[in-house]
């Protein structure tokens, strides 16, 4: 089973790099990748690597926009995955992908510390005097998200911080250092024990996906790793990499 | 301490000017890809927002706060230090350094866990006082002191530790007492030192990003320092960053250059 994938994937390898010397050992695949994909990227690259042993995939998670800026000063990688098509689309202009495509959506939620000090019950509490509150700045995709959320809910708030990715605003929560904090779904569900989730109103969902966000994925164009990029993609479109980003709360597509 | 007189010159091995250029060059050129990459067209507009004055005035007055500190707590503690013989000075010393190389991001979450609203003392402080350091201009100042306080230190340190004691002990034989000889002979012995060592915790402090984000948080006019104004910057528009950095440089080469002529004739600086 092992061996037929492993088959596979040297053979497209071999298709794509037009015959340059890859001897199918010790390949390595750079895969970039927003911060709320922590957990599930790491497991999707322990998944790609169990089903591809001759590669060993290197994970680099960031804030989108610091993902996209690498990329952009030439930093050397095979795969991009961004919390954003703004982010993501910085890299399509600039043609070093081309055609992403979207393989998971995620919907904003309130993330509260354990004991839920401030009594937070949903988005108009968090503007209320004395509710000390950390989102993410407008310039990252969290941020983006966030600020459609309030302007859609028609809600304003005055947060003690702008933090520069999710995974900083959840910190702040599972530190107790705010009362409460917008972040993904998925990240209340990777800090779980920590953090406590309150869903968002449906009203607000309704009104045009406010609060939600897609992730885009590609392949560089002059991927280092060559094919080798896209099987990857693949396989993060595939069932198991579905999987994976369900179990983690992910929305489909 | 002294300038380097022409006997002295002579005596050095010709090998020292390639490694010494090379150092050079290496620490000069990345400032001048800085200068050289600026969008000097755009620069004007750039560097006119609200925003970016906020960002510099914050950071002006938290570094200076933040050397102020560091001067009224650090040369009390380099003089006990490296005049007294309490025990457990060697480990004292030692645990000076430690916030020079300890990441500064590691130092955020140790003063988050110290100081935070349910942290070590901070809990107390929330409970008693209603007082919640975190996300205030005064946690800017609080990381910035902890990481830059130890520069003034050892700076301090190592001057009072090489100092000829005979002045200090003469003074004393010819009547003079401990404050008038501290402030007399030893103070003024000192002065290059703690000048340079000032300017490089106010350097240090001016350039504060890990723990700053991480302790005090990033709002625009509270705790949004000109670092992490060129932070964000740099995730939407790298332009932006640059002239921004290109202002925290000029103000850092100004304040140097005007502090070598006026105080540290000299001096190490």
């Amino acid at each position: 089973m092992v061996l037929l994938v492993t088959g596979a994937a040297v053979a497209a390898c071999s298709q794509a790099a037009g015959g340059q010397e890859e001897t199918g050992s010790g390949r390595t695949l750079v895969v970039l990748a927003a911060a709320s994909l922590t957990e599930t990227f790491t497991m999707i690259a322990e998944d790609f690597e169990a089903a591809h042993p001759d590669v060993e995939v290197e994970l680099g998670l960031a804030g989108s926009a610091e993902v996209v800026q690498q990329v952009l000063a030439g930093a050397p990688a095979d795969v991009v995955a961004t919390a954003s098509t703004s982010t993501m689309d910085l890299l399509t202009d600039a043609v070093l992908v081309t055609a992403p495509r979207t393989f998971a959506t995620n919907t904003l939620e309130i993330a509260v510390p354990v004991g839920d000090p401030a009594g937070v019950e949903g988005l108009p509490d968090l503007a209320r005097p004395g509710v000390t509150v950390a989102v993410c700045a407008p310039e990252v995709p969290c941020g983006e998200a966030t600020r459609d959320l309030l302007t859609t809910a028609g809600i304003d708030i005055v947060p003690v911080t702008l933090e520069t990715d999710v995974r900083a605003v959840l910190t702040k929560v599972r530190l107790g250092e705010v009362d409460a904090g917008l972040v993904y779904r998925t990240d209340v569900r990777a800090a779980a024990g920590d953090v406590t989730g309150v869903p968002l109103a449906p009203v607000v969902d309704a009104s045009g996906g406010a609060g939600r966000t897609t992730y885009p994925v590609a392949a560089l164009a002059d991927a280092p790793a060559g094919d080798l990029a896209e099987v990857f993609v693949e396989h993060v479109l595939g069932p198991r990499g579905q999987a994976v980003l369900a179990d983690a709360g992910f929305g489909p597509p | 301490m002294t300038g380097a007189s022409a006997p002295a010159e002579a005596r050095l091995p010709a090998a020292v000017h390639g490694p010494a250029a090379l150092g050079l060059v290496f620490l000069v050129l990345p400032l001048v890809a800085l200068v050289v990459r600026a969008p000097w067209g755009r620069l004007l507009p750039l560097l006119a927002s609200p925003e970016l004055v906020d960002a510099l005035v914050l950071s002006l007055g938290t570094a200076t706060a933040a050397t102020v500190v560091s001067t009224v707590c650090g040369v009390p503690l380099a003089l006990v230090l490296a005049r007294t013989r309490l025990p457990g000075r060697g480990v004292a010393r030692a645990l000076v350094t430690v916030p020079v190389v300890l990441p500064p991001v590691v130092g955020g979450v140790a003063l988050l866990l110290a100081l935070g609203r349910s942290g070590l003392v901070g809990r107390h402080l929330d409970v008693w006082f209603g007082v919640s350091i975190p996300f205030t201009t005064v946690a800017v100042v609080v990381a910035q002191t902890f990481v830059a306080m130890p520069f003034l230190v050892l700076a301090v340190d190592g001057a009072l530790r090489g100092l000829d004691g005979r002045l200090e002990e003469a003074a004393a034989t010819l009547g003079a007492s401990r404050g008038y000889t501290f402030l007399h002979v030893t103070l003024p012995a000192l002065r290059p030192s703690l000048v340079a060592g000032a300017v490089l915790c106010w350097a240090r402090a001016l350039g504060e990003f890990g723990a700053t984000i991480t302790f005090a948080g990033n709002f625009p006019g509270t705790t949004r320092t000109v670092p992490l104004q060129v932070y964000l910057a740099l995730q939407r528009d790298p332009d932006a960053a640059v002239a921004l950095s290109l202002v925290l440089l000029a103000v850092c080469v100004v304040v140097l250059v005007l502090l070598r002529d006026r105080w540290s004739k000299g001096s190490a600086l």
